[in-house]
């Protein structure tokens, strides 16, 4: 079996492009560059200049001994969280906005939940001079002010969405809308390894970086380019993904995704869409996602707003059906004491979706000789408020 | 005959109304559907509200929501529409989005909507591709049609080919642009209609989105073989109620 995308689009059962006419020129377009513009020599020398110079990659891959003291196993982490920016988002970001330019797009439109993606999108607008609208739900923007005002300084216009359940799921419907209405000088760049194909095998393979690096790290450090384990947080799926993709043909390695349980998986506040979801079609994707007996696609819950998604990327769907990856659901207490741990440990404040990853050395048992790479997507500077008003800090 | 072939064929054009079913309350489903038929309207498009509209503006997105606030679900529209024959005639189309007709059973829905006299369903995020390979065997087998639209960025080479897979009509999407948009129609949209009037296509092309008025339907009607009202329609019914209908549609076509 492979895990990987299929020349139609799919993996397994997931994916496709389920999406209005309008939008066909636009993904049609884009599908049938996409590939050829990634494997362009010129292309890629000036994503990996920038990737470098800009970015500050290759990010360190540091084994944490006070961790790995902590769980008796050997425990690396991929710093994510010490990119530009602070998380892995801008991998993708500066990758779409090269895709963009060579597209000859003159304007970029983005959703975000958390802030994260706006802002790096915003940040590789700025850098390029190109005119660029973030779709935020109107209930995120007031959660999330100090994201909202980084966009803004960098140049970017911030939309409300005030649609739905004015959060995620309906800044990303906004976007798309927006993408209708500008059909011809629009580039939409996608925040995860979600929507319609080819945008989640484009994201992987921006964000394949940090696996590429993982297999490179790991061999000046234990003399083998493969770990026992790959640990990710699981919103849509793109830190996930780029940890993951030089592995999903090696079942030596095994795959652990981390989603977020909210208040639990049966307390109705929850975002474990792997447990909780159904095969559907959600912005543009056949895949996993929570929704009614009826169709219509709910809302989910997460203290972190990253993870808050009623959906997961098509790899991911197919990565769980497949039972290649395994899935845990972790709740927001559960990550919350996992991210000061790892502050107080290590001296690294996580992003609250890469303490979801840290919870699983709490819910699984590794081996003392086990290698086990997990993806610190995130810093938690974002998460401040969060992490002040949770622990009385 | 399916209803909508034999429509195209006895009239010369056609006006075509959008609802949201269970809008403006659960039950003037099938009141506001008697009442169109009797002001003159030709045809109906039952939208099956859907959470996530992602082809539409503001005013379909708050009827939708209102809708399935209101308690509409697949079910119900269909326990709603089950003796629709026995009163209305002219053809009647459900548009949807194809998540909710996924979770219902693709085969189920045709079904149902055979046994109830439904004629056609659109799906505007059903892509061509995959009806062409795993749906069009169970609606043909269910006398449905199923409709294709077509954008004024939609090739030459596509147009053709939707024209050879279509039956019925093509939905000739007036702009780029999501449905409710209140520009007026200028040459671009003329030009654009009288391009693909020129192709001579086999199936007719009716207009949609962005026709509010007298004007508009006659600028779309002039190069095509009707057109399609919906949010205007929803605006008009938010702000006069089901009694005004035909007022409404008076205007359009005098
Ligand atoms: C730090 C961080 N990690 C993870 C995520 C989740 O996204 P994904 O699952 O696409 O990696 C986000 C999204 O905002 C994020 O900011």
């Amino acid at each position: 079996m492979s895990y990987n995308i299929n020349s139609k689009g799919y993996y397994g059962e997931f994916g496709g492009a389920y999406i209005p006419e309008m939008l066909y020129p636009n993904v049609e377009e884009l599908r049938q560059n996409y590939l050829n513009i990634m494997s362009d020599s010129a292309f890629q020398e000036e994503f990996q200049q920038l990737l470098k110079d800009y970015v500050g990659r290759p990010s360190p891959l540091y084994f944490a001994k006070r961790l790995s003291k902590a769980y008796n196993t050997k425990i690396y982490l991929k710093r994510e969280d010490l990119n530009h920016t602070g998380a892995h988002k801008i991998n993708n970001t500066i990758g779409q906005i090269l895709m963009a330019k060579r597209l000859g797009k003159t304007r970029i439109i983005a959703e975000t939940g958390a802030g994260q993606h706006g802002v790096a999108t915003a940040t590789v607008c700025a850098l390029m001079g190109i005119t660029c609208v973030v779709y935020m739900g109107e209930i995120d923007i007031k959660r999330q002010a100090p994201n909202v005002a980084r966009m803004k300084m960098l140049g970017a216009k911030v939309v409300p969405a005030t649609s739905g359940s004015k959060t995620l799921k309906d800044a990303t419907n906004e976007a798309i809308r927006d993408w209708i209405n500008n059909p011809v000088d629009t580039h939409y760049i996608i925040g995860s390894v979600v929507g319609p194909h080819p945008y989640p095998d484009m994201v992987a393979r921006f964000q394949s970086v940090i696996s590429e690096e993982i297999k490179q790290q790991l061999m000046t450090h234990e003399n083998t380019p493969t770990p026992d384990y790959v640990i990710a947080c699981v919103g849509g799926g793109s830190n996930a993904a780029g940890a993951y993709y030089h592995f999903l043909e090696d079942p030596s390695v095994k795959l652990i995704a981390a989603e977020a349980a909210g208040h639990g998986i049966n307390s109705g506040k929850s975002a474990a869409t792997s447990t909780l979801g159904r095969e559907g079609i959600i912005h543009g994707s056949k895949t996993l996602l929570m929704q009614t007996k009826d169709g219509q696609i709910t809302e989910p819950y997460s203290i972190s707003a990253g993870l808050d998604y009623p959906g997961i990327g098509p790899m991911h769907a197919h990565l769980f059906h497949s039972g290649r990856a395994e899935f845990i659901a972790v709740t927001d207490d559960e990550a919350m004491k996992s991210g000061l741990e790892l502050c107080q440990l290590e001296g690294i404040i996580p992003a609250i979706e890469s303490s979801h990853a840290l919870a699983v050395f709490n819910k699984k048992h590794f081996k003392p000789n086990d290698i086990v790479v997990l993806c610190l997507s995130g810093r938690g500077d974002k998460d401040l408020d969060n992490y002040i008003s949770y622990f009385n800090v | 005959m399916n209803r909508i072939i034999s429509k195209l064929q006895h009239s010369k054009k056609l006006l075509s109304i959008y609802i949201t079913a269970g809008y403006p309350t659960l039950k003037d489903t099938t009141p506001l559907i008697e009442k169109l038929e009797q002001s003159g309207v030709d045809m109906i498009e039952i939208g099956l509200p859907f959470s996530d509209p992602l082809a539409d503006g503001p005013t379909i997105q708050a009827s939708s929501e209102q809708a399935l606030r209101n308690g509409m679900t697949t079910e119900v529209l269909f326990e709603q529409l089950k003796d629709i024959r026995k009163t209305v005639n002219i053809p009647l189309l459900i548009m949807g989005y194809f998540n909710p007709i996924l979770q219902y059973g693709v085969e189920a829905f045709c079904k149902k909507c055979q046994d109830i006299g439904i004629d056609g369903l659109i799906i505007p995020d059903l892509p061509m591709e995959e009806y062409l390979e795993q749906y069009k065997s169970i609606f043909e087998a269910h006398g449905l049609i199923n409709v294709f639209l077509i954008t004024p960025q939609t090739s030459e080479a596509r147009i053709r080919f939707i024209d050879s897979v279509s039956n019925g009509f093509i939905y000739m999407v007036s702009s780029a642009a999501t449905t409710g948009n209140t520009a007026s129609f200028g040459t671009t949209q003329t030009d654009y209609f009288k391009r693909i009037n020129r192709m001579q296509l086999n199936t007719p092309q009716i207009v949609g989105f962005g026709i509010k008025d007298h004007d508009s339907y006659t600028q779309a009607t002039t190069n095509s073989k009707g057109a399609i009202i919906g949010s205007a329609f929803i605006t008009f019914l938010n702000e006069f109620g089901i009694e005004k209908i035909d007022t409404f549609i008076g205007t359009i076509r005098p």
